[in-house]
């Protein structure tokens, strides 16, 4: 499939003004900035509806096969969508897991039926999936998962405990990792991929509290769980080879994620804006001579993150330590967003004491949550010293 | 609109053969023995060695082709310098190339093609930028009258030494001028040399008073101000790349430590408070050499654009930063060692402090990239 740029260029403005003339007001209360913090049924209900017009207008899914509710196109249309709504700033498509992990899996590797079980309402948002890697006592070692699954008849009979599921409580569907082959000589060899329902009886959550005061996560309880054998994606042991195949999904549209706003990035120009009016021994805080040192280096530590990725594609600047780059940018992204949403608090004097709630609280306290939340970027998936650790061995070649 | 602004980076294949070579070159020609035997030597560089790069052309890779260089660019000196910071090879390159720069855009390529020549040819020169010690205050109060001759003191002119021209800004009434200063027109006494604290370097107070060029060397005019503040711009960016070379230099040197060295029957390395911070040293590396690429990208001959300032500044912010926080961490790593002569972490130590006050160090930058993007 080729698309002209003329085609693309007609298709963005297009987009452009539908974007223009459907982003939603400002319901009131603070929106997600990601799908870790959908916190309540409010929230819930606004971006389920809002996902629901994205699809219905046809900007979501677009390179999906018509049968199954996408678009049969070009994905570089879903691309030129994906970059419109984060330049108009609309909320985000929430159903993440769906939409970029288990969606495209089942698009790539599943049968027909299941096809047309789940793919059109993982896009309209009728069914909310989550994803149940991680394990309370394995938190960076997924390939350890000890969750049981056992073979019984037509069905599979499931035990054990999963973490840090976004959406537990809302969601329909979990796409699990499980043990199905305890005795295997390679751990990874003894898992399995599900794609499990969350409805059956002996599958219980429980909503886990933030750092913020809001919900976002549950605890998943697997207590003789049955689901159906079909649940079963591949064969028995290939568990994480498909764990790993989903996460190449995560570049985009272009890799075959169905594409949406995914995340609200919040910038170091969305921090200067926010300091209007801040005031700093009776002058305005960015007069300030130490903050503005502060804020310099805040911008340059974005600037540098654009401008390493645009030195990454340069081959003769990349040799001296091959593959830093992209290996560090985790780190660097997560721990520079930390920083910058900490410094952005800090400069709101008195105001940066105040929290989400409070009716004078600077931005409704989004700064104040935007920093809490930050953490989940430099815990999850892998700690901001695990990253490290693996710069340090695979980059600079230090020892264990 | 964003604060980011201009993020252009493009590396072209001339200056990526130049890196190549470069590399190649100074590292055979430049080993840290060969560093440490001009450490206490007079001009501190070899002479020989100097003729070389002159051979290979450096000297006129920023000037134009009708005055012998190669038309390259200011930002072909960037992989060049970065080079050269890597093997911690100095010789009078910086300086003279800058010099040329300062010629150009104060004189323009007609007037100063014989000096141009000389210098793209391999004639070392300088520029004498600071009266006091001060990076942040452009005021010249050294004098030219009318019949060229000069009054005042300079301080800290790097390779005078060894430059056959200094250019000298100079108050001619109330306007900025270059007095292009020959080297036999220097008395003896006229320098006094400096202790600096990176022993790579060399340079000299400059004392002014009865000393005379002739009026026809002396260039003046609306654009020489200009000239100093841009030229100066260029300073920072090539002491950045010079500085980034050596952060990375500095970091192999450290690693190579960590892998080797064994204490409590464990190879250091394996210890995350010494891994960390150097995974923070190359982090800092990689930001500061995306950013003197991205400066390279947009300085050129014509007056710096305020994109081109903001990324000669941040450039020059940046690798100070990790060169200072290197070298710091290079000396402690090496434990006993490190506290030792001959341990190469003194070079590297050394060497940031010297590059750090350069061309203004980075809270100065950090100031004026203030007013630059948040005014």
């Amino acid at each position: 499939m080729s698309t002209s740029e003329q085609q693309l260029q007609e298709f963005r403005a297009e987009v452009s003004a539908w974007l223009q003339a459907n982003n939603p007001p400002d319901p009131g209360f603070l929106l997600p900035q990601t799908f870790m913090e959908v916190g309540d049924e409010r929230q819930l209900d606004f971006l389920r509806e809002w996902q629901h017009k994205v699809w219905s207008a046809g900007y979501l899914g677009m390179a999906w096969p018509r049968e199954y509710g996408g678009g049969g196109m070009d994905p570089a249309f879903q691309s030129v969508v994906d970059q419109e709504m984060r330049r108009h700033n609309v909320p985000i498509c929430f159903n993440v897991i769906g939409l970029g992990w288990a969606g495209p899996l089942i698009k790539d590797i599943g049968t027909h039926e299941q096809k047309a079980r789940y793919l059109k309402n993982i896009l309209s948002a009728e069914d909310i999936w989550c994803q149940g890697f991680s394990e309370p006592e394995h938190g960076s070692d997924l390939g350890n998962a000890q969750t049981r699954a056992v073979r019984d008849g037509d069905e599979y009979v499931i035990n054990g405990q999963k973490i840090w599921t976004t959406m537990g409580n809302f969601a329909r569907y979990m796409i699990l990792l499980a043990r199905t082959n305890p005795e295997a000589e390679r751990k990874y060899d003894g898992l399995s991929f599900f794609l499990s329902p969350m409805d059956v009886p002996g599958v219980d959550t429980r909503p886990i509290r933030k750092i913020t005061g809001e919900y976002g996560f549950t605890e998943t309880f697997f207590t003789d769980a049955r689901i159906p054998a079909d649940c079963l994606m591949g064969e028995e042991g290939e568990g994480w080879r498909i764990a790993m195949q989903t996460l190449q999904y995560e570049r985009g549209a272009e890799a075959g994620a169905a594409g949406g706003l995914s995340m609200i990035r919040v910038t170091v120009d969305d921090m200067i804006q926010g300091l209007q009016g801040v005031r700093r021994d009776g002058e305005p805080v960015l007069r300030d001579p130490v903050v503005r040192d502060q804020v310099v280096r805040a911008i340059m530590e974005e600037k540098a993150m654009v401008l390493g990725a645009r030195r990454a594609g340069v081959g003769p600047l990349t040799t001296d330590y091959p593959g830093s780059l992209p290996l560090s940018s985790k780190l660097r992204l997560s721990e520079s967003t930390r920083r910058m949403r900490q410094l952005a608090i800090n400069l709101q004097g008195a105001e940066g004491g105040l929290y989400v709630g409070d009716a004078q609280a600077r931005q409704g306290g989004f700064w104040q949550r935007a920093y809490f939340n930050s953490f989940s970027a430099t815990i999850g998936g892998g700690t901001s010293q695990v990253q490290a650790n693996i710069v340090a061995e695979h980059i600079l070649g230090l020892p264990k | 609109m964003t604060v980011l602004g201009n993020t252009a980076l493009s590396f072209t294949e001339e200056q990526a053969m130049l890196l190549d070579v470069a590399r190649d070159f100074c590292r055979d020609k430049s080993p840290l023995s060969t560093v440490r035997e001009h450490l206490e030597s007079g001009p501190g560089f070899d002479a020989g060695l100097w003729r070389e790069i002159a051979e290979l052309g450096w000297c006129g890779i920023s000037l134009p082709e009708s005055c012998g260089g190669s038309g390259l660019g200011v930002g072909a000196l960037v992989p060049v310098l970065e080079a050269m910071g890597r093997a911690m090879l100095t010789t009078p390159l910086l300086s003279t190339a800058l010099a040329g720069q300062l010629l150009l855009r104060a004189a323009g390529q007609e007037r100063a093609e014989s000096w141009l020549a000389d210098i793209a040819a391999g004639s070392a020169a300088t520029v004498a930028w600071l009266e006091g010690g001060d990076w942040g205050d452009p005021a010249i109060h050294s004098t030219v009258d009318a019949g060229g001759a000069l009054s005042g003191q300079k301080r800290f002119v790097v390779d005078a030494g060894v430059a056959a021209l200094i250019l000298v800004p100079v108050m001619q009434g109330d306007e900025p001028a270059l007095a292009l200063l020959r080297r036999e027109n220097l008395p003896d006494g006229a320098l006094t040399p400096n202790v600096l604290i990176d022993q790579t370097r060399r340079s000299a107070n400059l004392h002014l008073d009865g000393i005379s060029v002739d009026p026809a060397d002396i260039v003046t005019g609306p654009q020489v101000e200009r000239a100093l503040a841009d030229t100066r711009l260029l300073g920072a960016l090539l002491v950045a790349a010079e500085a980034a070379g050596s952060a990375g230099a500095c970091l192999d040197t450290v690693v190579e430590y960590l892998k080797t060295r064994k204490q409590f029957g464990k190879l250091i390395g394996s210890y995350q408070a010494l891994k960390h911070p150097c995974v923070d040293i190359l982090l800092g590396l990689d930001d500061a050499r995306s950013f003197i690429y991205h400066a390279a990208t947009l300085v050129h001959d014509g007056p710096l654009d305020a994109d081109a300032e903001i990324a000669c500044r941040m450039a020059k912010a940046q690798a100070c930063e990790v060169l200072s926080y290197a070298g710091d961490r290079a000396v402690q790593f090496h434990g006993g060692m490190g506290f030792t002569w001959e341990c190469d972490a003194q070079l590297y130590i050394r060497r940031a402090q010297w590059s750090q006050q350069q061309f203004g160090d980075p809270q100065h930058h950090r100031k004026r990239l203030a007013t630059l993007l948040l005014d």
